[in-house]
């Protein structure tokens, strides 16, 4: 049952426990901490990270996160950026038993949960799956049935964020649809879409604007404002699509 | 906030500069050239950019880009510091100085605010834009400005917090009273010099 | 295309420091051209520097925050911007 904290409370720093840091992807990882007195998120809300140096410096990033409130331990993913000063840290130097500085859960307006209904139309981009992650996972914590489909960019197939877990949350639920499409490079055989994401796939892809299905896009800003401006070209209400840019600071 | 918990292992990217005396205090060296942004970057064609001086003086002045960039500029290097403590040393810049700008203008008054496309503003005494103090750059390390930083031309006053150099600038309104711009106003030092840590109101 | 330009939700975390109810959720009413919409619908810039959520339709700052950490623990906050904020009932 999840436990959403009702009473009002101001956001506090605190310090989770890693408590495992799996590779998923080549360039990711899934970060599971224990937060002490979590109070439970809403599926699509993110926390904020905070590292500190030895000399006082900081440095302060945004991370989705991917579990489902359900979930025991709160999962975040984190995508490493070569030239990035926060995502190195997280999959490169930090390990089971550290301690990490978050505040959270943040962000109550990109959040859904089943009693919101649908259909569900959720669009990522690479790590923009996160929140949306948190989303299907939710949906089948709570055993519900909601038509949802999923329209998940990535550069290649080795590439797909959580390829293999979405597999086994599609398999047997016909009301759960994945459709990816692969930007850079493709396997031998492949049949599926292989271009960015354009008014054309959504057009073919997006439950019809008759349907009213709530729409949640995330990933990098030119995907974003590319999925959002084609669904309200498309007839989607524009109150009904949600977006959440990853912005220039993703790592 | 205090600086309870140390990550392990965790080394910024930004080195703190003991000892270096071209480093104001509380300052950290940074590598490439952080874009810190209070609104959309704005996209004005050349054609339609225009600089001003205006307010209390005789006569207000227009240029436009023609005329701006046909006016003799100064290839300069300073080291300019970020209120949000970054500090970037020697870097170089081109520009027309703002006693070029104001030769000649009529004027007793003893402050300026400077604005931008996007409604950005700053304000400063007249006398920290002048005496060789002050710059509107069109030219950063040899290229010109890009418009995340500012272009195609900004203020550039290096003795003072970046945040007084305002990106994107349009004009300089000469003022009897000071009018502490869009950060000055929301607790941000109204004069904001760096050997001095004026970061804050009080400070 | 704008990469500093996020949507209001990023805000949220800033926010939250100050204000014990969820903001993002807020219906604001902007104060220069009457456009409403939910806070986390509108466009936020989030920098060390500070926060300025602008409205979505016309640019013009809905809120803006600027917080000293250093020394006394200080924010500063501007709604002039903001016509009314509607808070959503509790779920």
């Amino acid at each position: 049952m999840i436990r959403v904290a009702e009473a009002p409370r101001k956001l506090a720093w605190r310090i989770g426990e890693v408590v495992e840091s799996s590779p998923d992807t080549p360039r990711t990882k899934s970060l599971f901490l224990e937060v002490p007195g979590w109070e439970g998120h809403r599926a699509g809300q993110h926390v904020d990270v905070r590292l500190t140096a030895e000399d006082g410096y900081q440095a302060q990033r945004s991370y989705s996160i991917a579990s489902a409130p359900e979930a025991g331990r709160v999962e975040l993913l984190v995508e490493r950026l070569d030239d990035g000063e926060v995502s190195p840290y997280l999959t490169d130097e930090l390990r089971a038993g550290d301690g990490l500085e978050l505040r959270g859960p943040i962000g109550g307006w990109f959040a859904w949960e089943t009693r919101e209904g649908g259909p569900l139309l959720l669009v990522a981009g690479g790590s923009g799956i996160a929140p949306l992650m948190a989303m299907i996972r939710h949906r089948k914590a709570a055993g519900n049935d909601t038509p949802t489909r999923l329209l998940f960019s990535s550069r290649s197939y080795e590439e797909i964020i959580f390829r293999e877990k979405l597999e086994q949350l599609a398999a047997g639920d016909e009301t759960l649809q994945i459709i990816h499409t692969l930007t850079r490079s493709r396997p031998e055989g492949w049949t599926g879409y292989a271009r960015r994401i354009d008014e054309q796939i959504l057009n073919e892809v997006a439950f019809s604007p008759e349907e009213r299905p709530l729409a949640f896009v995330c990933g990098p800003t030119p995907l974003v404002e590319t999925v959002a401006t084609a669904l309200v070209g498309l007839g989607h209400e524009p109150t009904r699509v949600k977006t959440e840019r990853f912005g220039p600071t993703g790592g | 906030m205090g600086r309870g918990f140390i990550s392990r292992g965790f080394r910024g990217r930004r080195r703190r500069a003991e000892g270096d005396d071209r480093v104001p205090p509380g300052q950290y060296l940074v590598e490439g050239f952080p874009v810190l942004s209070a609104g959309p970057t704005p996209h004005t064609p050349l054609a339609e950019w225009s600089f001003a001086i205006e307010g209390e003086v005789d006569e207000p002045r227009t240029w436009s880009w023609e005329e701006f960039r046909a006016l003799p500029s100064e290839e300069f290097t300073r080291d300019i510091h970020c209120v949000t403590k970054w500090s970037k040393l020697g870097t170089t810049w081109e520009g027309v100085s703002l006693d070029l700008l104001l030769e000649g203008v009529d004027t007793a008054a003893e402050y300026v605010v400077a604005y931008s496309d996007g409604g950005y503003t700053t304000n400063l005494p007249l006398e920290e834009a002048t005496g060789g103090k002050a710059w509107i750059a069109h030219t950063y390390e040899g290229e010109p400005l890009s418009p995340e930083h500012g272009g195609p031309a900004r203020l550039l006053v290096p003795h003072l917090y970046l945040w007084k150099s305002a990106k994107w600038v349009r004009g300089l309104r000469l003022v009897n009273q000071d009018e502490p711009g869009f950060w000055e106003s929301l607790g941000y030092h109204n004069h904001g010099d760096p050997w001095r840590e004026q970061r804050y109101w009080g400070d | 295309m704008d990469e500093q330009r996020l949507d209001g939700n990023a805000a949220a975390g800033v926010l939250a420091e100050i204000f014990t109810f969820e903001v993002t959720t807020a219906r604001a009413a902007c104060a220069h051209c009457g456009a409403t919409g939910e806070v986390g619908a509108q466009m936020a810039y989030v920098t060390e520097i500070g926060t300025v959520v602008r409205c979505a339709a016309c640019d013009n700052p809905l809120i803006r925050v600027v917080r000293q950490d250093e020394g006394p623990e200080r924010y500063w906050l501007d709604l002039k911007g903001v016509e009314y904020l509607q808070l959503r009932e509790r779920m």
